[in-house]
C-alpha cells in the first residue's frame, strides 16, 4: 500500500467523519432550540399539506428567490440543478448495484442522468461564474461579502473544472478510481490513481465535505427548519406553547 | 413642506435602488432608557463592567429557545436577494440597512464566539476572514444605532431564499441590549405605562371615561342618534381592544367612531376595558417574551372580569401580528370565550361580516369627495391574516373599502399585499429622536404614493394600524403632501354609513 493510497484514505475517513458528525450536531441543535411562537411569513398555508407544498416550491424552484432577484436565481438554480446532476452521475463511482440497500430504481437513475451529468458540469460552473461576478459587480453583495464567500466560490468552481479537466483533456483511470472508493467504503483498499487532476480534485472535494457542516452550506438543513416557511398559520385555532414557556405559566 | 435638519429624499418616478453610501446613518440613536424603567421591566439599569460576557451569556440563552435565530444566523449564503429589500436602506443608502448588512452586525459576533470557524480564526487575529469579529463597544454602538433602524417589516423575509427573517435578528439583538442594560427609552417606558395605567399614551381610566362621553356627544351632534362607547361594562359580550391613539389622536379617532358605529347598528353588546385600554404590545418590539406575555396578561384578564364572550381587536398592525399570532399561545386557551369565534377576531373581519350580513346601511356616495388607496400595513400583511383563507388580510380592507367607496385604486403592485413597505415607523421606531430614520425609510410608500396622486387622482391613503396612521400624518408633509391625506379604513365606514333614525334631511337639502 502506498503512502499516497494511506494519506488520501485517512483523509477521506477524516472528511466524512467531519460532515457526518458536524451535520448531526448542527441538525440536532436545530431540531432542540423551540420555535415559541408561530412566525410563517403571511399569507402561509393553514394546513400541513400546504406547508409540504410551500417547501417544495421552495427546495426545488427556489420561489422566494424567484421573487426577488431573477439572475440570482438563475444563476443559483443553474449550479444546484447542475449540482444535483453531476452528484448523481458520480454515484456509481461510490457504490455497486448489487449493494442490497441500494434500490434498483436509483442505479437506473444514475444510469440514465449519465449523458447529462457530463453537460451539467458546464451548467453548474456557468451557474458558480455568474453568482461570482454579481459579488464582485453588484455594490450591495460585494459589501456583503467576506473573503471566506469568494473562497467558498473558487473552492467549488475549482472541483467543477477540475472535473471537467479529467472528462475532456486528461482522462484519469475511472476504474482504478472506483476501485479506490468501494475499497474504502468497504474496507478492503485499493491503490489510488496518481494523476495530479485527478488529486487535486478529490482534495478539495475533501475539504468541502469537510468545511460544510461549519459554514454557511449549513443553508442545506437550515431550510427545512426554518419558522417562517414551515409553520402552519393557525394560531388562533392551536395554542404552540414551547416548554420553557410552559415554565412562565406555573 | 414640513422643515427638516436633514435632507429629505427627493420622490422620483419610481423606486430607486441607492449606490451604497457608508455610514449615512451612523449618529442616528434613540434616547436610552432612564435606569427606572429597566428595572421596572426586569433589566438592569446601566451598563455592567462585564458587558461583553453577559451579552454573549444572553446570546447563548436565546439561541437555546428561539430556532430562527440559531438556524438563521447558520444560513445565510451572502446571496445578496435581500439588500433592496429594505425601505430604510432605499430611504438612507445606508449598507448597513440592507437586511443582511443588519444582521451581520449581529452574526459576525455570533460566529465569533459561538462557531468553531469564528472562533479559529479569532485566535489567528484576522476573524473577517469568515465574516466573524471581537465584540467591541464600537461593535455594539453600531447595535444599538442599526437595530433600532429596523422596524420589524418582515419584507426581507419574503424574499430571501431561506425565509431569514431579520425581525427575529433585531427583536434578539435588543433583548440582548436589554439585558446589559441598554434600553430603548420610547419602548421601554411606554411598557411601564401600559403596566402602571393600562395603556402606551398614560391615559388614566377617569380621562378615558371623560374622552369616550365626548366622542358619543359628537356621534350625537352629527347624527342625532345616540351611539354608545360603553367603558368597562360587566357582562357585555364584546371586548374591544384598540391602540390607546384611537382615543384622542386624528384620524384614529375617527376610526373609533366608525368601530362604535358598526356595533350600533348590528346591534352589539360591546365594552371597551380601562385595564386592556391598549391593543399595541411593545414587548413584540423588544424581543421580550416574558413582556410581551405580560402585558397581554391585561387582556386576558379585562376578558374574565368583564365576562365577555368575544375579544375583538381595533385598527392596529404590530398589535394584529401579536393577537392574532401570539395571544393565544402568550395567554390561552380561551376556552372561557364563545367557541363559535376565532380568538382574538378583527374590526374588519367583524364590519366585514355585518355588511355581508346587510345589518349596516352604507350609501357610498358620502365619500365621493374622496378617491381612496390602501396601505398594507406590514404586520398585517406579513405576519397575521384575517377571514379563514390566506390572504384575507388584504382582500377583506380592501372588500370593505370597496362597499363604503366608489372610487378606489391600488398602488404598484410591487408596494403591496405581501410585497407592502413599512410606513417607516414600526417597530418601536416611532418617536420623535428617530425622526431622521422615519421620514427617509418611508420614501419607497411616499414614491407609490405620489404616483397614484399624480395619475390616478388619488386624493387619501386609508391605514389599518396606529402606527402608520401616526407616522404619516407626521411624514406626509416632509414629502409635499398633507398630513390628512390619511385616513382610518373605519373613518370610512362611518361616513358612508346611515345609522337608523339618523336624521340627514338637514344635510342633504340644502
Ligand atoms: S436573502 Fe437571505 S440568504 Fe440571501 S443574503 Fe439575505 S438573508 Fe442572506
Ligand atoms: S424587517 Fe423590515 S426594517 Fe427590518 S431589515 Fe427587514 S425589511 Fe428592513
Amino acid at each position: 500500500m502506498s503512502f499516497l493510497t494511506v494519506t488520501y484514505a485517512l483523509i477521506f475517513y477524516a472528511a466524512t467523519a467531519l460532515l457526518i458528525g458536524g451535520l448531526a450536531w448542527r441538525i440536532t441543535l436545530f431540531a432542540k432550540a423551540p420555535a415559541p411562537l408561530k412566525i410563517p411569513t403571511t399569507p402561509a398555508p393553514t394546513t400541513q399539506t400546504g406547508v409540504v407544498l410551500r417547501m417544495f416550491r421552495e427546495v426545488v424552484f427556489f420561489e422566494s428567490l424567484f421573487k426577488s432577484t431573477k439572475w440570482t436565481w438563475l444563476f443559483g438554480w443553474m449550479f444546484h440543478i447542475g449540482l444535483l446532476l453531476v452528484l448523481l452521475r458520480h454515484s456509481r463511482y461510490f457504490i455497486n448495484p448489487d449493494w442490497f440497500w441500494v434500490p434498483h430504481i436509483f442505479w437506473e437513475l444514475v444510469e440514465l442522468v449519465q449523458p447529462f451529468g457530463i453537460y451539467a458540469g458546464f451548467v453548474m460552473v456557468a451557474g458558480l461564474a455568474g453568482l461570482w461576478s454579481r459579488r464582485i459587480l453588484v455594490d450591495r453583495v460585494r459589501y456583503i461579502s467576506a473573503l471566506s464567500d469568494h473562497l467558498m466560490l473558487l473552492l467549488i468552481i475549482l472541483i467543477g473544472l477540475s472535473g471537467l479537466t479529467m472528462k475532456f483533456i486528461a482522462h484519469t483511470d475511472i476504474i482504478s478510481v472506483k476501485a479506490f472508493f468501494i475499497g474504502l467504503i468497504t474496507f478492503n483498499w485499493q491503490a489510488i490513481p496518481t494523476d495530479f487532476i485527478f488529486l487535486l480534485h478529490i482534495s478539495l472535494v475533501a475539504t468541502l465535505m469537510a468545511i460544510f457542516p461549519y459554514s454557511k452550506l449549513l443553508h442545506a438543513p437550515g431550510i427545512f427548519f426554518s419558522p417562517t416557511r414551515n409553520q402552519v398559520d393557525n394560531p388562533r385555532e392551536r395554542r404552540h406553547l414551547s416548554e420553557w414557556a410552559k415554565r412562565l405559566e406555573q | 413642506m414640513a422643515k427638516a435638519n436633514f435632507e429629505v429624499p427627493e420622490l422620483k418616478d419610481f423606486i430607486e435602488i441607492p449606490v451604497v453610501t457608508p455610514d449615512t446613518m451612523s449618529h442616528s440613536k434613540p434616547y436610552m432608557a432612564k435606569p427606572e424603567f429597566q428595572i421596572e421591566l426586569g433589566f438592569p439599569g446601566e451598563l455592567p463592567e462585564d458587558w461583553k460576557d453577559q451579552a454573549l451569556d444572553a446570546m447563548g440563552d436565546l439561541l437555546g429557545k428561539y430556532r430562527s435565530l440559531q438556524v438563521y444566523l447558520d444560513s445565510c449564503v451572502k446571496c445578496g436577494a435581500c439588500t433592496d429589500k429594505c425601505h430604510y436602506y432605499i430611504g438612507t443608502k445606508d449598507p448597513k440597512n440592507m437586511p443582511v448588512a443588519r444582521q451581520d452586525l449581529l452574526r459576525k459576533v455570533y460566529r465569533r464566539y459561538f462557531t468553531f470557524a469564528g472562533k479559529f480564526f479569532g485566535k489567528l487575529g484576522i476573524p473577517e476572514v469568515v465574516g466573524a469579529a471581537d465584540f467591541t463597544k464600537d461593535v455594539l454602538d453600531d447595535w444599538y444605532s442599526y437595530f433600532h433602524q429596523c422596524s420589524q417589516c418582515r419584507r426581507c423575509s419574503v424574499f430571501c431564499p431561506y425565509g431569514i427573517d431579520t425581525a427575529e435578528i433585531s427583536m434578539a439583538a435588543r433583548e440582548i441590549m436589554d439585558r446589559i442594560g441598554i434600553g430603548q427609552k420610547y419602548c421601554n417606558e411606554i411598557l411601564g405605562k401600559v403596566y402602571k395605567i393600562g395603556n402606551n399614551l398614560g391615559l388614566p381610566e377617569r380621562a378615558l371615561a371623560d374622552t369616550l362621553e365626548g366622542l358619543e356627544e359628537d356621534i350625537e351632534d352629527e347624527t342625532g342618534v345616540k351611539v354608545r362607547l360603553p367603558l368597562d361594562e360587566k357582562g357585555a359580550d364584546i371586548l374591544l381592544v384598540t391602540p390607546s391613539a384611537d382615543f384622542f389622536a386624528e384620524p384614529h379617532v375617527d376610526g373609533l367612531m366608525g368601530y362604535a358605529k358598526v356595533f350600533h347598528e348590528a346591534g352589539a353588546s360591546w365594552t371597551l376595558s380601562s385595564k386592556a385600554s391598549e391593543a399595541g404590545n411593545f414587548g413584540m418590539f423588544i424581543g421580550s417574551y416574558e413582556n410581551m406575555r405580560r402585558a397581554s396578561m391585561r387582556i386576558r384578564e379585562a376578558a374574565l372580569e368583564l365576562g365577555v364572550k368575544r375579544i375583538i381587536f381595533g385598527e392596529c398592525g404590530h398589535a394584529w401580528r401579536v393577537a392574532y399570532s401570539f395571544l393565544n399561545t402568550l395567554v390561552g386557551p380561551f376556552d372561557f370565550l364563545d367557541p363559535k369565534y376565532p380568538v382574538p377576531q378583527h374590526i374588519l373581519e367583524y364590519t366585514w361580516n355585518e355588511m355581508k350580513k346587510g345589518t349596516l346601511n352604507i350609501d357610498k356616495s358620502l365619500n365621493d369627495d374622496m378617491v381612496l388607496t390602501f396601505h398594507d400595513s406590514c404586520n398585517v400583511a406579513r405576519a397575521s391574516r384575517m377571514g379563514d383563507k390566506p390572504g384575507g388580510q388584504f382582500e377583506i380592507p380592501r372588500n370593505v373599502i370597496k362597499a363604503v367607496c366608489n372610487n378606489f385604486v391600488d398602488m404598484d403592485p410591487s408596494t403591496t399585499r405581501e410585497k407592502t413597505f413599512c410606513c417607516g415607523g414600526g417597530g418601536g421606531l416611532l418617536t420623535d429622536d428617530l425622526m431622521e430614520i422615519r421620514v427617509k425609510g418611508a420614501l419607497p410608500r411616499m414614491t407609490a404614493l405620489h404616483n397614484v396622486i399624480k395619475d390616478n387622482g388619488v386624493t387619501h391613503m386609508a391605514a389599518i394600524c396606529a402606527i402608520c396612521k401616526s407616522q404619516f400624518t407626521k411624514v406626509l408633509p416632509y414629502y409635499g403632501m398633507g398630513m390628512d391625506q390619511i385616513v382610518s379604513v373605519h373613518q370610512l365606514v362611518s361616513s358612508a354609513m346611515i345609522l337608523t333614525g339618523q336624521n340627514t334631511d338637514d344635510d342633504e337639502d340644502e
